[in-house]
């Protein structure tokens, strides 16, 4: 695709902090969210789900629960359809087990009821009957021979012989030679390190409405990142054609990733589609905690050489992630990313996916990314110890930059590394003085990014006012930077435009919100639309004016003559032009379609300075500063916001989240309580610091800013309690009762 | 010919090659050449690969022209969060 | 069991409802008044997002039966702007980007009004200690607190 040749670089609305236009809504109450929809003759569905981490299912009997009053429907397996794709069947199978449950919590069956203690009952009253299978949850045990396995028949063609059935798939990137480079070190260090699933802990659990006709129609109001995609899973694990199914995305209460797939959807339509009536779901948090989401468990081995002056001669990394009961593909990422931030001559990232009982994984922001990124910086943060040296200095002065070849394969182009590692050498931070038992941490981050397919419409109004539809829910303030950029390229007021997110029959396909895509794809595709409009708009002024349309131009919010044969006219504005739109060939509108590509690559820096407390194992976090290439910033209170909300993810995975399973097999945690988040009293302020440069792929120069932004904060974190505690540290979460075995000596 | 850069664990379905070549000037005519040279590729393919051309990523953009002055790296198919 | 009438005021209107007699008074709220500004986020009182206020005490709705609100004065998000006056807290809350997916931000809202009601001056610390019982995952907390404070300032030199 052709991109611009110039980045804009001067704005009058983009880089402004306007008003977001749901904020009102979402003040006041007013705005709906997945379970804020209701229907009239609405039932309640219910899933019932495996008590049990592994284990074949012998029979189910629905008999008793049919008879209970108020029981309307009641679904297994059986009442789903069969596509081809392995993907989508092994979404159905997670939405529904069948044949075998595959870790505690999986959904077994569902019932529709007319109150919630109806269905209640009726779920306590279906009689499934379990042949226990043994189980496996962790990585590593998973990965040995004989280990019991989750799915047979799972691998693909790239796992080498010898393992368990269990790796699914392998990778390797990297180049050079590992031996010499090794060989040129003085200092090598070889570490392993381990860490736990976390949530991605929106605190909006999933809910759906599921109306589905005898006609073969339905709808569906759901919280989700992308209502498309829900279409085309539910189309095929409901054997329903897509114009059939229309989906609408509630206002979305947090997803990060964990929003970018179905749990319930196709299960609320099976049982419309069986009681003939609207099926509302709404999981709880224990459900949200057992059967949706988490991001992978790893456990990784890093070497690294280094020599006396902080040259990086050869790395490696080892790194196994398992992905719950279905296969998933994130350790590839993973591999990829892990020494992305450096220029390194011999290199080499492994990587092996793994099954395990437990949750199939969904996307977590930079998926994959910031654990093989955590067990990197440790090792180079201990090397800096080791030899004595700055880890800054050290970073800077192997810092991936423009030409160096990336580990995970191309050669980089304009890349903000070397800028954010500068910013982050010069701020106050750095040098600010510490503590007893306080140190800093400091650590790189790195993620892709991307585009994807995008659908734009905008509509011009006869009053001059200018309505941008799009496709993808609006998870933290994308309808202001949309607005934003439309009003931008019309030359407009921001208050003059009004963008909608509209349903998957009013508009073309849109890819889910994720992958940082939203403000540079939907952004991109709408100023392409506003630029259609204009010319549009630049014909109907020359009509009116009888002259060429390449006479007219648009600039400052108006059509312009402009050359030498253009003759004097005053200029139309678009409110000029659009009042008189009917007169001079009907309405005006713009529309771009795209499968954007360009998106750019993006790094960061943190830092962070803790306090361990020796006795208790406890850690504070005392100051913590962000530094991010964002490209052009649009918003730049919402793209602070990114790169704080992600720090403070990061914290949590860090110092206090984890899945944490008994030996039986099932969760033991599946509550805030027991998952412990941060919260407001756990942490300091936390400082973004926005580095603009601008992304070339952009029109107005704009770059993913919503993933980066988690994965330093894991090993930044480690780095400076292991420095303050005076003890590596290798194992994440690390929560005071890890703290206190590490600094007993483990 | 372009020259397509293989991550480490194709090679081995690409008779251990680091770097093959093929006739193509768009991905699209990539793919199916690697597919043809490479029938070992066609799982992988089938289950998506992207593109790095110059360092620029590409997911699923059949009529990307390529040429042998760029940089062409296949990559595994991008997601995000 | 049988079902409940309870009699009670919800943001100063006498209000009436039927409910099971083991409902939360979020469900009551929620699917028998049509008041959904309050969100379930766990249902065990982790995350606050169902914050009310009970006879002027901030709870979490999900903690308290339905049966409870007979004779007391609810007060929820839906009543916390005048008419088309936004409270302060609300308006600082828009303008300073303190929300994103903003499914929190109706129990953050209600737990900071009960929180200034109380304090006028709260400092830094005591703002997130207070606000400890309300989970956001998307900002970080840090544009709450400085709407908080921001809110405070100017409520105090009102």
């Amino acid at each position: 695709m052709a991109f611009d040749e110039n980045v804009k670089t001067e704005f009058k609305v983009v880089g402004t902090r306007v008003k977001r236009p749901d904020g009102i809504d979402k003040v006041t109450g007013r705005a709906l969210y997945g379970a804020d929809f209701n229907a009239p003759g609405m039932l309640v569905g219910r899933i019932l789900r495996s008590p049990h981490a592994h284990a074949r299912i012998v029979s189910i009997d629905t008999s008793e629960a049919e008879k209970l009053p108020g029981v309307k429907a009641i679904v297994t397996s059986a009442d789903l359809a069969d596509p081809e794709d392995d993907f989508f069947r092994d979404i159905r199978d997670n939405c529904l087990a069948r044949d075998k449950v595959l870790y505690d919590g999986h959904a077994v069956a569902a019932v529709a009821a007319t109150s919630r203690s109806a269905a209640k009952a009726a779920a306590r009253a279906i009689k499934i009957e379990y042949e226990k299978l043994p189980h496996v949850t962790d990585v590593d045990e998973a990965m040995k021979p004989d280990a019991p396995v989750v799915q047979a028949g799972r691998s693909d063609e790239s796992v080498p012989e010898g393992l368990s059935e269990n790796v699914t798939s392998y990778f390797e990137f990297g180049h050079g030679d590992l031996d010499a480079g090794f060989a040129k070190a003085d200092k090598i260090i070889e570490r392993s390190f381990k860490t736990a699933a976390t949530h991605q802990g929106y605190i909006e659990p999933h809910a759906c409405l599921a109306t589905m006709g005898s006609d073969g129609r339905g709808d569906l109001w759901c919280c989700t990142q992308g209502q498309y995609f829900v279409r085309t899973i539910c189309s095929e694990v409901c054997g329903i054609e897509a114009t059939q199914l229309r989906v609408t995305a509630s206002e979305i209460g947090g997803g990060f990733g964990g929003k970018t797939t179905c749990f319930i959807e196709p299960v609320a339509l099976a049982l419309s589609k069986k009681s003939g009536r609207p099926v509302k779901i709404v999981m709880s948090r224990e459900e949200v905690f057992r059967a949706t989401g988490p991001t992978v468990s790893s456990s990784s081995d890093v070497k690294i050489g280094m020599t006396k002056d902080g040259r990086i001669t050869a790395a490696t990394a080892k790194l196994r992630y398992q992905g719950g009961a279905f296969p998933c593909g994130t350790v590839e990422f993973g591999a990829q990313s892990a020494f992305a931030a450096y220029d390194l001559e011999a290199v080499r990232s492994y990587g092996w996916n793994v099954l395990t009982n437990r949750p199939k994984e969904a996307a977590y922001r930079a998926p994959g990314a910031p654990m093989a990124i955590y067990a990197v910086e440790s090792v180079v943060d201990e090397l800096c110890q080791e030899l004595g040296l700055d880890p800054l200095d050290v970073r800077l002065k192997n810092a991936a930059r423009k030409g160096t070849l990336a580990s995970y394969g191309p050669t980089f182009n304009d890349i903000g590394l070397v800028a954010t590692l500068e910013a982050a050498q010069a701020h106050p931070h750095y040098a600010a003085p510490l503590g007893e038992n306080q140190a800093r941490g400091l650590s790189c981050g790195f993620w892709f990014n991307f585009g994807g397919n995008t659908c734009v419409s905008l509509n011009v109004n006869h009053d001059g006012t200018v309505g941008v539809v799009e496709g993808n829910p609006d998870i933290g303030g994308s309808r202001a930077s949309i607005s934003m950029m439309a009003a931008e390229e019309l030359g407009i007021p921001y208050e003059k435009v009004r963008t909608v997110i509209t349903d998957t029959n009013s508009l073309g396909y849109n890819d889910v919100t994720d992958g940082s895509r939203v403000t540079f794809a939907v952004g991109l595709a709408t100023i392409e639309a506003a630029r259609a409009a204009k010319r549009e708009m630049c014909k109907r002024a020359a009509q009116i004016w009888g002259i060429d349309e390449e006479a007219v131009v648009w600039e400052d919010g108006a059509a312009r003559p402009s050359g030498p044969n253009a003759g004097e006219h005053p200029p139309m504005s678009l409110a000029d032009i659009a009042a008189v739109m009917d007169q001079t060939g009907g309405p005006i509108a713009g529309h771009h379609e795209v499968n954007a590509d360009g998106a750019g690559v993006s790094f960061g820096v943190h830092l962070v300075d803790v306090e361990v407390d020796k006795e208790t194992g406890s850690t504070k976090v005392l100051r913590y500063t962000v530094f991010q290439d964002a490209g052009k910033a649009v918003h730049p209170d919402y793209v602070e916001g990114q790169m704080q909300g992600g720090a403070v993810q990061g914290i949590g995975w860090a110092l206090n989240e984890e899945y944490i399973y008994g030996e039986d097999g099932r969760l033991q945690n599946p509550g805030f309580l027991d998952y412990r988040v941060p919260v407001a009293s756990d942490l300091p302020a936390i400082e973004p610091v926005i580095l603009e440069i601008p992304n070339p792929g952009h029109p107005y120069g704009v770059r993913g800013v919503g993933e980066t932004s988690i994965v330093p904060p894991l090993a930044a974190i480690s780095n400076a309690v292991s420095r303050a505690a005076g003890v590596r540290m290798t194992e994440l979460p690390m929560s005071p009762p890890r703290v206190l075995k590490a600094l007993s000596g483990g | 010919m372009v020259r397509v850069k293989l991550w480490g664990s194709l090679r081995d379905l690409a008779d251990g090659q680091e770097y093959v070549e093929v006739e193509a000037s768009n991905f699209k005519q990539l793919l199916d050449q690697l597919e043809e040279k490479y029938p070992a590729l066609k799982p992988q393919i089938k289950r998506g690969v992207s593109l790095a051309l110059d360092g620029v990523i590409y997911r699923e953009a059949w009529f990307t022209k390529i040429s042998e002055d760029n940089e062409v790296v296949l990559m595994p198919y991008m997601v995000g969060g | 069991m049988k079902n409940l009438h309870v009699t009670t005021t919800i943001n100063g209107d006498a209000a009436e409802f039927v409910c099971e007699p083991d409902e939360t008074l979020l469900d009551a709220l929620r699917n028998r008044l049509g008041l959904t500004g309050a969100k379930e986020g766990c249902g065990t009182g982790d995350c606050g997002a169902c914050s009310v206020t009970l006879n002027g005490r901030l709870v979490c709705s999900c903690l308290v039966l339905a049966a409870e609100a007979e004779g007391a004065e609810v007060a929820t998000i839906e009543g916390m702007a005048d008419g088309d006056q936004l409270h302060p807290l609300q308006r600082v809350f828009i303008e300073k980007a303190a929300l994103q997916c903003g499914v929190c931000t109706p129990g953050i809202l209600v737990a900071a009004k009960a929180l200034l009601e109380k304090n006028p001056d709260p400092s830094e610390s005591e703002i997130r200690y207070w606000l400890a019982g309300n989970l956001c995952r998307c900002t970080g907390y840090d544009k709450i607190i400085r709407a908080v404070q921001d809110a405070a300032a100017e409520m105090r030199s009102a």
